[in-house]
């Protein structure tokens, strides 16, 4: 059972957020770049499923050449194989639609994403797939397993979870709680640098989208501070000057 | 015209649906076109979805309310066909969050996901979305014909502006379109799911210990608040992960967010700084989560939070 995983890079967690040419573009400057968090817990979870029912996992980036690093790391971590589709994606829209035709033809019986990533928040590649390929989707989940050739997972639904199931070939987003993701060691570093990396050229561009400003939050007022000893207070404030109880 | 995808929880519309359905009437109007919204399953409530702006509620009876996105998403785009709507309204449930792209795909459509404003119609369509998990918001152009908006939960104001909604029945076989099957659902009874929640009471290590938290149940049960906590302590199991708040965990948007005892590290803040008023309860007068606060108290949570419920207790007596 062939997996592939789609990873994307995103700025590291503790990221200040800047833009430039007047709030237009993201400014990367200084900016560490590092596997989406939830990627890297499809990643762990889709070398997890290879080691117990067989089979590689392949992953894909839609990028340019700037993200290699974020795929030398991935193949650290131990996928086999990497194609990075060389384009600037416009928004997830555009990377699903390449994804889905680089495996147009492929016998990947899964396709793993993370349930969105931490840069655009979108959530869009995984349902984008499912409905671009025809398979059926696990999105968001937290449990996975392959059983007799079949799908089961446990998905996030409002207020709780659901445990469904379906036929493979399928595409899964994963959520925090699938496993702990995967550290890459020296060994895997090393065979990291042999492995194979297939850069293809876009197959088709889509501008569904403009991405035209960006803005920071609004800064807060003061906070009032209310002393300890008339912590009662509070709820008065949340009651007369917010309405809010 | 514009269609809402009216969610049902069990046999009721969700809260969520009033909002997606106030959020597509206001734009029908800057479009200069009406609303109508479409429901799965019985026609049990339709008509009244009209109270909220939907003039026509299509009612797709090929399933039951139980979602299944194959046969959901099927359904919504015979809604669409029967409407003739070019722009389709989704609240970023669960289940939207699986409906909106596929709609999208189905109809060539412009999609926005995480979307916390009414849209901007100079110049072409426009929406306000949270990027970068909640540090920054950007504008984006929708460019296509057809448009998909997914709106966050508790981002826009429910009005009630109308009578009764005309109810149009569709019926056709969905099952060609299953692709999953449900096996079990496990779903907290009794309790405010979190990301609906318009107030939310949350707990850090400050605690000390899951064996603390009765008294953060118990104001949050007085408010009528949902309960929430930061990642160590879901790290820890003292909390399930399913109350985790912050980047990596669920993001919320409540009108009231009471954080005790949690410090207030960026991540947190990712997925609770959109909220409208935020109270801060800390031992230590330099966490960070003051500066994001509108009001804040420097002291021990064991002995703020009988004094809060006290006074809730006093007020409600």
């Amino acid at each position: 059972m062939n997996i592939l995983v789609c990873i994307s890079a995103v700025p590291d967690t503790t990221t200040k957020i800047t833009f430039t040419e007047n709030n237009t573009k993201f400014n990367t400057e200084g900016v560490q770049f590092i596997i989406n968090p939830y990627d890297e817990l499809a990643l762990t979870k889709a070398l997890l499923l290879t080691e117990a029912h067989g089979g590689e996992v392949h992953i894909v980036t839609v990028g340019v050449a700037s993200v290699e690093p974020i795929i030398r790391k991935s193949l650290a971590i131990g996928a086999s194989k990497a194609f990075r589709i060389d384009i600037e994606p416009n928004d997830g829209m555009e990377v699903a639609r390449e994804v889905a035709a680089l495996v147009d033809g492929k016998d990947y019986q899964l396709i793993m994403t993370g349930r969105e990533s931490i840069d655009y928040n979108g959530g869009q590649v995984a349902p984008i797939l499912s409905e671009l390929t025809n398979r059926s989707l696990a999105n968001i989940v937290t449990e996975m397993d392959i059983v007799d050739d079949k799908l089961v997972a446990t998905r996030d639904i409002d207020g709780g979870k659901e445990k469904i199931s379906c036929s493979l070939p399928a595409v899964v987003s994963a959520q925090k709680g699938l496993c702990e993701p995967r550290i890459p060691n020296m060994r895997g570093i090393m065979q990291a640098r042999m492995k194979p990396l297939e850069v293809i050229a876009a197959s088709n561009s889509n501008n569904s989208t403009s991405f035209q400003s960006y803005e920071l939050p609004a800064a807060k007022g003061d906070v009032k501070l209310i002393d300890a000893s008339e912590a009662e207070t509070l709820i008065d404030f949340l009651r007369d000057e917010q309405k809010l109880i | 015209m514009v269609l809402v995808f009216a969610e049902k929880d069990g046999d009721n519309f969700k809260k969520s649906s009033y909002e997606a359905i106030s959020y597509g009437r206001d734009l029908a109007d800057k479009m200069g076109t009406t609303c109508a919204a479409v429901a799965i399953g019985s026609d049990n409530g339709a008509a009244d979805l009209g109270k909220y702006g939907a003039q026509t509620v299509y009612v797709h009876s090929g399933h039951s309310s139980e979602f299944e996105a194959g046969e959901f998403s099927q359904a919504i785009s015979e809604a669409i066909d029967a409407s003739g709507a070019h722009t389709v309204i989704f609240s970023g449930s669960y289940t939207g969050k699986i409906l909106a792209p596929k709609v999208a795909v189905k109809k060539n459509a412009s999609l926005v996901t995480g979307v916390v404003d009414m849209a901007s119609t100079e110049n072409g369509v426009s929406v306000r979305k949270t990027c970068f998990s909640n540090k920054a918001f950007t504008q984006v152009q929708l460019n296509n014909d057809f448009k998909v908006i997914s709106i966050v939960p508790n981002s826009y104001e429910i009005k009630e502006v109308g009578g009764n909604a005309e109810v149009s029945a569709l019926s056709s076989d969905l099952s060609s379109h299953k692709q999953t099957e449900s096996i079990e659902v496990d779903k907290v009874v009794g309790k405010i799911p979190l990301t609906e929640a318009e107030l939310v009471v949350s707990a850090g290590r400050g605690l000390k210990g899951p064996e603390n938290w009765g008294m953060i149940d118990e104001l949050a049960d007085l408010l009528g608040a949902a309960t929430a906590c930061s990642k160590p302590v879901s790290d820890m199991d003292w909390r399930p992960h399913s109350e985790h708040v912050g980047q990596t965990g669920i993001t919320i948007k409540p009108n009231l967010y009471i954080a005790i005892g949690i410090s207030g590290a960026i991540q947190h803040l990712a997925g609770v700084g959109g909220s409208k008023v935020i109270c801060v309860i800390n031992t230590d007068p330099e966490a960070p989560f003051f500066k994001a606060a509108d009001y804040g108290i420097v002291g021990d949570a064991f002995e703020v939070i009988p004094k809060l419920i006290k006074r809730v207790q006093e007020l409600r007596s």
